[in-house]
């Protein structure tokens, strides 16, 4: 019954976003298939809405802070060995001796990683992932996608994603319970810390969509550049 | 007698304060300038009970009385705007600031009644007595959770520093506008997207009611 109000719910916002769309009627280069997109998008939104979001509200409600911290921290220290190997493969031989320090650190004085030594000690945690080594390698970017549950990315990071999830550092642990159990963790972990972030795009953006996507877009350029993206001052 | 006299001793003594402390805001280098304003806007925060609870009303004063008088607005709203911002007439121009101002001052002000256990590191600073327009990278840290890098413009102005842009992660605020006012310029001219920030602001506005 709930499950069939949402589905409606979710077929009225599709035809909804449609319908804006024909009225607008200009399109952005980047976004090839902003029709489809926004379709996807509004599941997303309702998904993250109905299910994710709540889920995360009550994980805060429950736990304690230190504890959260405890088991973003334990999580984190596995996905430092992907960041680690993607460092390595672009080449950035610093970057990736540093993420290994981290893991030998916070594994062994972090108590398995629970807590984050390695920051405290200068070692700092780098974003990195197999989209930004194809991007360093020189593989475009590619059409914007929105991906079903996974959110906005380009065509290469979309794809990307695949090899991400295949390698996942969760793979390492062989009871598959546990391994899914530490995967769902880190989805509910990774969106507690986002909360309230929907309210400041419910404020800022006219069209959250598009508000969202050029955000994400620009936010990749950065992660790519390592912080510093080339400018582009166009002329006021 | 002696306890109005200390009443008066103690109004003069605040506002010998307020007016020093403002006088030398204008002095300020432009990194001093933000830890003080955002250290000044925090500690509201932190002790505000109302704040805490989403009053977006009492935010909004907080906002206006100690973030403003140290923003750019114009320069921000023509940075969002981008090359179409010529094109605008004056009053256009001054429409457009007005409204862009309502719109952020909102999304600030959304932003900071979810400030709890954050922490504001501000990264060194360094720059040359003849620069006029400068960045100050700070880094917001939470435990358990990467930190977000939030760098600002400030450029100098004949009454002192003033931000015109503030990047959250990497992306600028307000350039982040400009793609969309972009199309909506194509699609509806200056006044169409003069209209859509109008509309925005005020169904906002009402949703608060």
């Amino acid at each position: 019954m709930m499950l069939r109000r949402c589905l409606s719910v979710l077929v009225l916002l599709v035809g909804l976003n449609g319908v804006a769309m024909a009225q607008e009627g200009l399109r952005d280069p980047r976004d090839p298939w902003e029709k489809f997109n926004r379709g996807v998008y509004a599941f997303n939104d309702a998904a993250d809405t109905y299910v994710l979001k709540p889920v995360a509200e009550t994980y805060v409600a429950v736990t304690p802070l230190p504890a959260r911290t405890w088991v973003a921290n334990f999580l984190g220290n596995f996905g430092d060995t992907w960041i680690a190997f993607n460092n390595l493969l672009q080449g950035k031989f610093g970057d990736a001796a540093s993420d290994v320090g981290r893991i030998l650190v916070n594994s062994t004085v972090g108590i398995l990683g629970t807590f984050d030594v390695a920051s405290e000690m200068g070692l700092e945690k780098h974003d990195e992932d197999f989209g930004q080594t194809l991007a360093v390698w020189g593989v475009g970017g590619g059409p914007f996608v929105e991906v079903p549950l996974f959110g906005p990315r380009t065509l290469r990071d979309g794809a990307a994603l695949f090899v991400d999830k295949y390698v996942d550092p969760f793979r390492i642990i062989d009871r598959v319970a546990v391994r899914n159990t530490m995967a769902g963790m880190q989805i509910v972990s990774d969106r507690s810390f986002l909360l309230g972030a929907e309210t400041v795009l419910d404020n800022a953006a006219l069209d959250k969509y598009a508000y969202r996507r050029d955000f994400y877009l620009k936010r990749r350029t950065y992660l790519i550049y390592d912080g510093n993206p080339p400018r582009d001052d166009e002329e006021e | 007698m002696k306890g109005l006299s200390m009443k008066f001793l103690k109004a003069c003594v605040a506002l010998l304060a307020t007016v020093s402390l403002s006088v030398s805001a204008n002095d300020l280098a432009p990194d001093a300038l933000i830890k003080q304003v955002s250290d000044e806007v925090l500690q509201i925060v932190r002790n505000d009970k109302a704040i805490q609870a989403g009053d977006m009303k009492r935010i909004s004063e907080v906002v206006d009385s100690k973030m403003l008088p140290n923003v750019n607005f114009q320069r921000m709203t023509s940075l969002a705007v981008g090359r179409d911002w010529r094109t605008a007439t004056p009053q256009q121009q001054a429409d457009l600031s007005a409204e862009f101002k309502t719109l952020l001052i909102r999304s600030y002000a959304g932003a900071l009644s979810n400030y709890r256990d954050q922490q504001i590191v501000f990264k060194p600073f360094k720059m040359k007595p003849e620069e006029t327009d400068v960045l100050v990278r700070t880094e917001v840290r939470q435990p358990g959770a990467q930190p977000v890098a939030i760098d600002y413009n400030v450029m100098k102005m004949p009454e002192g520093w003033k931000i015109y842009d503030v990047a959250v992660a990497g992306v600028s605020l307000v350039t982040n506008y400009r793609d969309e006012f972009g199309r909506e310029i194509r699609a509806n001219g200056i006044d169409g997207l003069i209209k859509t920030l109008r509309d925005k602001n005020r169904s906002a506005e009402q949703a608060k009611k």
